[in-house]
């Protein structure tokens, strides 16, 4: 078996991490399709733009500060300063449920405005397009617990940047996203 | 993107793959479960997804013979279909309800479960990592979990079926407000929920192996194995996964609006919907904006199924001529163009949902440029064949029934891409006659052909010959008889999806015509159980392959020993010096893609 498995050549990007890249390609189509028929339905007569939370704004800058601290992160991490790594993985890991948290509220606002599913169509495209994306973050958090408890791990030590970078990968891809369909329900509306 | 420099990560503790595979691999102890059934090898899934694949195939047909002897015999009486089907059959006679969801299952199950998991799923995990030159998957665990999830999405939808309101009955498109609307029909309630997280599922399973696909062939390549030296086959499953990848997505966002419209009040698909004379609350909703979401993917969809039947099609015509395919680059052209054509003409599934007709013209131009293309891989078939020392094995056979049915069925498509002209020819047997010769059956003649050359690969047996030639003819002949009659019903104005024809005058003399295209469908089903009754014999009984390569092919897979084990290869992979169709090259019969170049030999 060890024959079997030996090294005959190297790639040029983790696989894991080459396989993610193709997985943003799908998940941006999925996008592309919501919003796309966001901005069909947008044209039709009786349509009602939903006014997009103020919290919104901070949901923004928590995710663009996540964005940040997960590179900064990656630094640590690549040199081996461990101690660092571990907290700026922590503060990564806090920032994301904090978004999460404000679109939370976000929505909580938007219903308690009688914006609700039955009764707004653009507020139940609204809800439908922030909360996948949110679900997306979901397991972005996931995969920051992931990390920050083998980060914690005593008994083994992981030195490989390959997860954190495809963590990092992923995380800044769900950050843009947010970017894109916070300036494009700001532009629709 | 050539791999034959190495490279180090980036990171400071670079982990190379192989290293990680050790990590993963090289400790592990199999057990059964984890060799048979919770299997990381990626031969291993191929054949799951081969195996589930022909069950499906099997339940497909027997539906389509039940409904087909409705259409044959409108007003007979089977008992046995009683006992069969209970309910569904009361008095022998199948019941509208029942035909419908019949209907609907077939075409959800053939064009899903069939010929998009069975299909791309069987082959392109077998050969990518063997024609590449990999040990497996760039991620086996996804690929693994890639045929799970699609085991699940089976068992849900096979569930269905055992609901006391019947499968989803609304026609494999799913088109609100049937799909939208619990109170639309019987099989709208619980069949059409298991029938979408069913579908959610296998989604799913599809992506999850498509980014495995892409993956592979374009970081797990062996020394050697440039992307111009990958055999066409490997092209193909590369650009179905791209299409896969790119328009399941669509479909996702589409499905989950739907989930939200069935579930929880609200109205992207559903306006000014009356149940018994009484308003329901939805406002602004439309159901064409459901139409443009799924045919973003149901278009690519018939590409998805098609492509890899092409890159199998051309692989075996290659090695059954022993000739090198003709003009492999603007095979790879044409291959692309598809691709991205695959994307573009969608709308033309929509010419009658009153769609501009500036934009129903710009859908034509773009429907009608795919037939480029697809005449240039014709030319490139023809001319691959032409004075070739051809071996009619019957994969060989198999293979240039695909070409065939790939010329008839096609130039029907050019009926169907005129606006005009499909305006008449909407929704008719017309539609049905076409899709099923170009998609349905040309498809299946990609995958048996797939199957009877790549069988001893599998299995290290052969299956049976004469079988073969018995299921390629009558399949073959069957095939045509049962639709080319179609395009004439279409023609004369028979519309689709109809329970029974014999009410109206004006579709009566059709009568004989519809019973024997039914005693021909129940022939060719019955062949395909010969079929499957010499696969499964074979595994066991089969005559046994005793040489490495059978078939005298260029390509990796038969470099690796007759039943090889996980990773493949027992020493290093063999590194690659040449394209795959050095065939009667230089006085030589084949030339393997791992013989070096010599320096007198002449450029192919």
């Amino acid at each position: 078996m060890e024959k079997v498995m030996s090294s005959e050549r190297t790639q040029k990007m983790h696989p894991h991490k080459f396989t993610l890249w193709i997985a943003i390609g799908s998940i941006t189509m999925m996008f592309a399709g919501f919003t796309s028929a966001y901005i069909v339905k947008s044209n039709q007569a009786g349509w009602e733009a939903v006014q997009v939370p103020k919290i919104f704004y901070l949901s923004t800058a928590l995710i663009v500060a996540s964005s940040i601290s997960i590179f900064l992160a990656q630094k640590a991490m690549a040199s081996r300063e461990m101690a660092r790594y571990r907290l700026l993985i922590s503060v990564t890991a806090v920032l994301g449920l904090a978004f999460v948290a404000t679109q939370f509220i976000g929505f909580s606002e938007l219903w308690a405005s009688k914006i609700t599913f039955k009764d707004s169509v653009a507020g139940s495209f609204f809800y439908i397009i922030t909360g996948v994306h949110a679900l997306h973050v979901v397991g972005g958090i996931i995969a920051l617990v992931v990390l920050f408890l083998r980060a914690y791990n005593t008994k083994t030590k992981f030195y490989s940047t390959a997860p954190v970078e495809t963590a990092g990968l992923y995380w800044h891809f769900v950050d843009l996203l947010w970017i894109y369909l916070f300036a494009f329900f700001l532009l629709v509306s | 993107m050539s791999n034959e420099t190495s490279h180090v990560h980036t990171s400071v503790v670079s982990v190379p793959h192989e290293t990680h595979d050790e990590v993963h691999h090289g400790h592990h102890h199999e057990t059964f479960l984890t060799k048979y059934v919770f299997s990381q090898d990626h031969k291993t899934i191929a054949k799951q997804f081969l195996i589930t694949g022909m069950f499906w195939a099997l339940l497909g047909g027997l539906f389509s013979v039940i409904f087909r002897l409705q259409l044959g015999y409108p007003d007979a009486k089977f008992p046995w279909m009683e006992t069969l089907l209970g309910e569904w059959a009361k008095g022998g006679q199948l019941q509208a309800e029942a035909y419908y969801a019949l209907v609907t299952m077939h075409g959800t199950v053939l064009v899903f479960f069939v010929l998009t998991a069975g299909l791309s799923g069987t082959f392109s995990n077998f050969l990518i990592p063997l024609q590449v030159g990999a040990r497996d998957m760039a991620s086996p665990f996804l690929n693994m979990l890639s045929y799970w999830f699609f085991f699940t999405a089976s068992i849900i939808m096979l569930s269905s079926l055992f609901v006391q309101t019947g499968p989803f009955s609304g026609g494999w498109t799913a088109y609100p407000p049937l799909s939208a609307l619990g109170e639309a029909s019987p099989g709208s309630k619980v069949g059409m929920d298991l029938w979408l997280v069913s579908m959610a599922l296998f989604v799913v399973s599809s992506l999850l192996g498509g980014l495995n696909y892409i993956a592979t062939v374009l970081n797990m390549r062996t020394k050697g194995m440039s992307m111009t030296r990958l055999p066409l086959t490997i092209w193909a499953f590369f650009f179905t996964a791209v299409l896969g990848v790119l328009s399941f997505p669509v479909l996702f966002s589409g499905f989950i609006l739907l989930i939200f419209d069935r579930h929880f009040g609200t109205s992207f698909y559903l306006s000014d919907i009356y149940i018994n004379g009484q308003a329901l609350p939805n406002e602004g909703g439309s159901a064409i904006l459901y139409q443009h979401l799924f045919w973003f993917l149901g278009h690519p969809e018939v590409y998805i199924i098609l492509l890899p039947a092409m890159g199998m099609a051309s692989e075996i015509l290659s090695v059954n001529s022993r000739k090198p395919i003709f003009g492999y680059m603007a095979m790879i052209g044409s291959l692309f163009a598809i691709t991205i054509l695959a994307f573009l003409v969608w709308a033309h599934h929509m010419f009658v949902t009153g769609l501009n007709p500036f934009l129903g013209a710009f859908f034509v131009l773009l429907t009608l440029l795919i037939a480029v293309p697809s005449a240039i891989k014709v030319f490139n078939w023809l001319t691959t064949i032409w004075r070739g020392n051809i071996r009619f094995t019957p994969a060989m056979l198999f293979a240039l029934g695909f070409v065939s049915l790939f010329i008839s069925g096609g130039l029907t498509g050019i009926f169907l891409g005129n606006s005009a002209l499909d305006i008449h020819l909407h929704d008719t047997y017309f539609v049905i006659a076409h899709f099923h010769i170009v998609m349905g059956v040309a498809s299946m003649f990609g995958m048996f052909a797939g199957i009877y050359h790549w069988y001893p690969k599998m299995y290290g047996r052969y299956l049976n010959n004469t079988l073969g030639y018995i299921h390629f003819w009558v399949t073959m002949i069957g095939a045509y008889l049962i639709f080319w009659p179609m395009h004439y019903q279409g023609l004369a104005g028979v519309p689709r999806r109809y329970y029974k024809f014999d009410i109206w005058e004006s579709f009566k003399h059709y009568d004989g015509l519809n019973k024997f295209i039914s005693i021909v469908a129940i022939i060719v089903f019955l062949v395909q159980i010969l079929f499957i009754f010499n696969f499964f014999y074979s595994i066991w009984k089969g005559r046994k392959v005793t040489t490495q390569n059978p078939w005298g092919a260029n390509t990796l897979e038969w470099t690796t020993p007759i039943n090889p084990g996980h990773g493949n290869w027992a020493g290093e992979i063999p590194e690659v010096h040449r394209w795959a169709y050095d065939y009667g090259k230089d006085g030589k019969d084949f030339i393997p893609q791992t013989t070096p170049v010599s320096a007198d030999e002449s450029k192919h």
